[in-house]
């Protein structure tokens, strides 16, 4: 597995794909549910400053990004400049429709499906809060979570990440070499800690004195270690402090040894 | 003493059968029975069940009548069957919900509404037999149309599709759908079997 980590460094040197994502929509629903604006007047230049701000920061962490986020950036910005526009005469009865109904319409219908997603999820299931005397198909018997559920919304994640990240000045200058250290010795490090101490708030992780380079480096490690399932990431309470834990290690046999290909996650020198 | 009573019969069929019993089936079943008298039947065992503090109760689910559990044994059983019972990854439920609420529907609408690639989790479900392709849409390049099975109604304690909770309305306030004018079947009617 180390040998794997390290091989040379290329260009993207580290990519780190997350699964948790549910596309754009799911994203400008977040920011206008952050910002308390309202959904049928979107304040669109600030919404979309901030979207291609978290597309910025995904793309310094070198995250996978989905071809529909850069549609939807584009779309942003079309409306965006559609707003600029002046209207044109007004005085006829054919009324300009709002640049913004569109993407209204479907962020409203996303989220009307969202709810109605999570009015299924809390119905009686067969299997897990009621029982008959045998389960429906084989196929459902054997299904296993698709993936542990992140206690913590990625968005909130990366939330905690940028307010880090905003901490430190942009233009330190790039020192070469000093604090390099690779994802794979971070991870490392950043296990040994939980094993240590159980229990550690992510913000703990990093320090004041940090670099730019290292941050990235930190929070991806943890993405890594909470991808191959080693460590969990819970919050207390809404918007509250988010805290890491070390996997329970009973399935840790399992967890331990992941296999080479999966992970992806190469030859990862920063700094 | 009441060996031979409908409701007894009634009882033991459903005991029996590891699917829900519909009412159809049965009276196939019971050819030498009125099919009212079956519904009656069925109608007191229900009520019986309900009201007797007994582990298990008749529930109708997915078009027919099965026994089933208390939610309130939950954590019981679960300690029997040591299992955590399905969990569900965001994607999936979504997927779920779009089409439980919009079938007959193709892969291209639940995009649509999603915003993103739904290819994988279309198929994971397919596979998990919670879908089933309804046949093609009659619009260029005749999209598969997908639609939710038994199974999903089994799953999630559903009688049928029509006991859904209905959605939220939204305020019409954009273009309509670009869907909207392909046709479309009604919710409840379950699609005949392939």
């Amino acid at each position: 597995m180390q040998e794997n980590l390290f091989h040379e460094a290329m260009e993207n040197a580290y990519l780190v794909q997350i699964e948790q994502f549910e596309g754009p929509l799911d994203l400008l629903l977040h920011l206008i549910k952050k910002n308390e604006v309202d959904i049928y007047n979107i304040p669109i230049a600030a919404i979309t400053k901030q979207y291609l701000e978290y597309m910025e920061l995904l793309k310094e962490l070198n995250l996978d990004i989905a071809g529909e986020f850069l549609v939807m950036a584009a779309t942003l910005l079309q409306i965006k400049s559609r707003m600029l526009l002046p209207v044109e005469r007004e005085d006829e009865e054919s009324e300009v429709e709002d640049p913004r109904a569109e993407l209204v319409r479907r962020l409203l219908e996303y989220q009307r499906y969202r709810e109605a997603s999570s009015d299924l999820v809390v119905r009686n299931l067969l299997g897990r809060d009621v029982f008959a005397r045998k389960f429906p198909s084989p196929e459902l018997a054997e299904m296993e979570p698709e993936e542990e559920p992140a206690d913590v919304q990625l968005f909130d994640l990366i939330e905690a990440f940028r307010k880090i990240l905003s901490r430190v000045s942009v233009d330190t200058f790039h020192s070469v070499g000093a604090d390099g250290i690779s994802i794979a010795d971070r991870i490392s490090q950043v296990l040994s800690i939980l094993h240590e101490a159980k229990t550690v708030c992510f913000d703990s992780l990093f320090t004041e004195e940090m670099t730019r380079d290292l941050l990235v480096v930190t929070f991806l490690s943890i993405l890594e270690l909470c991808k191959l399932k080693l460590i969990k990431i819970v919050q207390v309470e809404s918007l509250g402090s988010i805290w890491l834990t070390a996997a329970a290690t009973d399935d840790g046999a399992e967890a331990a040894g992941p296999d080479a290909d999966d992970l992806e996650l190469e030859g990862a020198f920063v700094g | 003493m009441s060996g031979k009573s409908l409701k007894a019969i009634v009882e033991s069929l459903i005991f029996v059968h590891d699917h829900p019993l519909s009412l159809d089936r049965l009276a196939l079943i019971l050819e030498e029975y009125e099919r009212a008298d079956i519904r009656i039947a069925l109608e007191d065992l229900m009520e019986d069940y309900a009201h007797s503090d007994r582990g298990v109760v008749l529930v109708q689910v997915g078009g027919g009548y099965q026994l089933r559990t208390r939610p309130e044994h939950a954590d019981y059983i679960r300690r029997l069957n040591k299992t955590k019972g399905v969990k569900f990854s965001q994607s999936s439920l979504e997927t779920l919900a779009i089409v439980a609420y919009r079938q007959p529907v193709t892969r291209a609408e639940i995009e649509y509404l999603r915003g993103v690639d739904s290819g994988g989790v279309l198929k994971s479900l397919l596979e998990k037999k919670l879908l089933k392709i309804l046949g093609k849409k009659d619009v260029p390049g005749k999209p598969l149309i997908y639609g939710t099975s038994r199974e999903f109604l089994e799953l999630f304690d559903l009688k049928d599709l029509s006991s859904l909770p209905t959605l939220k309305e939204i305020q019409e306030l954009a273009p309509p759908d670009p869907f909207a004018d392909q046709p479309a079947l009604p919710l409840a009617e379950e699609p005949p079997a392939a």
